[in-house]
């Protein structure tokens, strides 16, 4: 470290030694530091803010209503008697159908686009793929209650009613007016919606897979399924369940698409093809007008009840990712 | 020099701005969806004629409510009267400035404008959920000849509070006991059953997908989008067709004179041609407001909307009010707003 013991001898500093640092260059190197730390920081802060803010915005509601609150189905804005559970369910059951339509579309399109295409298919499919991700979700919603809708009330839903709706046990999840508004509806345009969020994520992920492991494997005699299965997926598992809990995050809390196509209507039913509620078109279609403190504070607490259902299926994830990391041993 | 010319003409261009605002003063209000069309209208009319601009944002009933009282506009807007102690308690001086209807709108095929003959029981027990088909004996008792076939009827209602909703349970409650004593009026209810749309347009849209589906809209929607309405049985026994004519007839038949700061829901009015689910829009004002001049220009533009403006609003479906009730707010004003 010749050079610079004689720059800083020439400017009338002390010499260092070897390898250490100026003054200058730590006090920058912490300033670096501190702002990272404060950027992290700062959306912990900002999670913390928005969680308890919401929590003291809904505190009038869990203090009259107390754990009631969560499990009752009323919902009377002229009684001033208000409980979450039909949004609840209705977010929930409109983001499982959404995942269970999505995660294996998503898969077979980062599949294709990883294993299958043709290097001259590949661009475009992916760029469809990120313009699907780029339509608003307003747009979602006009489509899906001008296009989507009539067509599943004419064709899909009379079909569903008739043939599965008969079946013993599970019939009675398919019976119901073909309205075409409803929760299978909303499910699907759901499931439409967060596809280009998985399946990109799927495919970055793929692509990270050494190709020697996937050689090895083809070399041994695997077929495309058996290497897709058990060397790529077991590789990239994390990411995986990362990027459907990220598609999972924004089903439950997608808002305008969901109050076009789920019905707006506050009735609990075990059927899919019922209209049904969910938290975030409550939230968006009731808070301007309500008139009361109750029915605000009942509005502010769906918001915060949101945020925990959230939490959970993130914990859940976690839960489930270090559960499988165990088994490996590591 | 030139230093010197930038800086008079700098302080010239702000002298300017001042004193063009101090003659252009902008309005601002919030509230109701309902009259909004007709408000942006007259704003824009108003606006060439004085240069004054009266700036109208549709927030909603409660949240124009809600502005007024906490003075962040000049005045406010909602379809559902307040009754005169909340007014009272809150300094608001509060008078209608225009009247239209709510309409039954349905979609069932070969039924077409005006041939579909309700009543308000049975308008009720449809959306009380009561009675389920089309082809039930009290409809078909009312409607000899149209064939209405016996599919399921699909409600639609509003899934936003609004005053349109307001004024459709109001006159429900009005006719039917059992709706007042299991549902109640609000501009937010609990519907007893059906989907919801999003604003008046969300109710239209639903109505056109839904086969034999049935909603409620303001007229102008249900004009617009060349929707099937329904005739309807009123107080006097007569069947009435949606028109300005029959609002016009029902804000007539209504007896302003002894409301007290015009707290009077006009649904369900007297008289032979009226129709029955009339609704009017109220202005909120503060009675001392802290900028007088402010409240003077707001008072300037409803009179000249009020007295010169009954072809924009005839344009857009209103219907204007009638010449004593005009008067009568007039001297409202006098006596109310300082």
């Amino acid at each position: 470290m010749t050079v610079s013991s004689t720059a800083s001898t020439a400017v009338g500093l002390e010499p260092l030694a070897d390898g250490e640092r100026s003054a200058a260059e730590t006090r920058q190197d912490s300033l670096f530091r501190w702002t990272l730390f404060g950027a992290a920081t700062m959306v912990m802060v900002v999670l913390c803010a928005a969680a308890v803010s919401m929590l003291w915005g809904g505190r009038l509601a869990f203090q009259t209503f107390g754990w009631h609150f969560i499990v009752s189905d009323a919902w009377d804005p002229v009684g001033r008697n208000f409980g979450a559970f039909v949004p609840i369910y209705g977010t929930l059951v409109s983001s499982a159908i959404a995942m269970v339509i999505a995660v294996p579309v998503s898969f077979g399109i980062a599949l294709f686009l990883t294993e299958i295409a043709p290097g001259w298919l590949q661009a475009p499919i992916a760029a469809a793929i990120e313009l699907l991700a780029g339509i608003p979700s307003i747009i979602y919603g006009m489509w899906g209650l001008f296009s989507f809708v009539p067509f599943m009330s004419d064709y899909v839903l009379p079909w569903i009613n008739d043939h599965l709706g008969v079946m013993p046990w599970v019939g009675a999840l398919f019976r119901g007016p073909p309205l075409g508004i409803g929760m299978l509806t909303a499910g699907i345009v759901l499931g439409i919606m967060v596809i280009p969020f998985i399946s990109s994520v799927m495919r970055d992920v793929f692509r990270t897979v050494p190709a020697s492991l996937k050689e090895s494997a083809y070399a041994l005699g695997s077929t495309t399924w058996e290497v897709v299965w058990k060397v790529v997926l077991p590789y990239t598992r994390s990411a995986v369940v990362g990027g459907i809990f990220l598609g999972l995050g924004r089903a439950l809390g997608e808002t305008m698409a969901v109050t076009f196509v789920l019905g707006n209507a506050h009735q609990l039913s075990a059927s899919l093809l019922a209209p049904g509620n969910s938290i975030a078109a409550t939230i968006a279609n009731e808070f301007t007008e309500a008139d009361s403190d109750i029915y605000l504070s009942s509005l502010i607490a769906l918001g915060f009840l949101l945020f925990v259902v959230t939490l959970i299926v993130l914990a859940i994830a976690r839960l489930m990712l270090s559960n499988l990391a165990r088994r490996e041993g590591r | 020099m030139l230093d010197r010319i930038i800086r008079s003409l700098a302080a010239g261009a702000v002298g300017a701005a001042l004193a063009g605002s101090a003659l252009a003063m902008d309005i601002t209000g919030a509230g109701a969806t309902f009259p909004y069309p007709v408000l942006s209208q007259w704003s824009t009319d108003y606006s060439t004629l004085t240069g004054v601009k009266v700036n109208y944002q549709s927030i909603g009933s409660g949240g124009g409510i809600a502005q007024i009282k906490a003075a962040t506009v000049d005045f406010g807007a909602s379809d559902k009267p307040l009754a005169p102690d909340e007014l009272a308690q809150s300094g608001l001086a509060q008078f209608p400035i225009v009247i239209g209807g709510v309409v039954p709108v349905v979609n069932i095929e070969g039924v077409e404008p005006g041939k579909l003959r309700l009543s308000g029981p049975i308008l009720a027990d449809i959306f009380l959920g009561k009675i389920q088909k089309w082809g039930d004996p009290a409809i078909a008792a009312i409607n000899p000849g149209l064939k209405l076939g016996d599919a399921a009827i699909s409600v639609v209602h509003r899934s936003d509070g609004s005053g349109t909703t307001f004024n459709f349970a109001n006159y429900l409650s009005k006719v039917s006991d059992e709706w007042k004593s299991k549902v109640g009026e609000g501009t937010s209810i609990q519907w007893p059953a059906g989907v919801g749309g999003k604003g008046n347009e969300g109710v239209a849209a639903y109505v056109k997908q839904i086969k034999n589906s049935i909603g409620y809209v303001e007229l102008a929607y249900a004009l617009q989008n060349k929707m099937s309405y329904a005739a309807m049985k009123n107080g006097a026994g007569n069947f009435v067709e949606p028109s300005p004519e029959s609002f016009q007839a029902a804000a007539a038949s209504a007896d302003w004179s002894k409301s007290v700061d015009f707290h009077l829901v006009i649904t369900d009015a007297p008289g032979a041609a009226s129709w029955p689910i009339a609704a009017s829009s109220f202005v909120l004002m503060y009675k001392q407001p802290k900028d007088a001049q402010r409240s003077k220009t707001a008072l300037d533009f409803f009179k000249w909307a009020l007295e010169k403006g009954q072809a924009q609003a005839k344009a857009l479906d209103y219907v204007a009010l009638p010449e004593p009730l005009v008067k009568q707010i007039e001297a409202y004003w006098a006596s109310s707003i300082k």
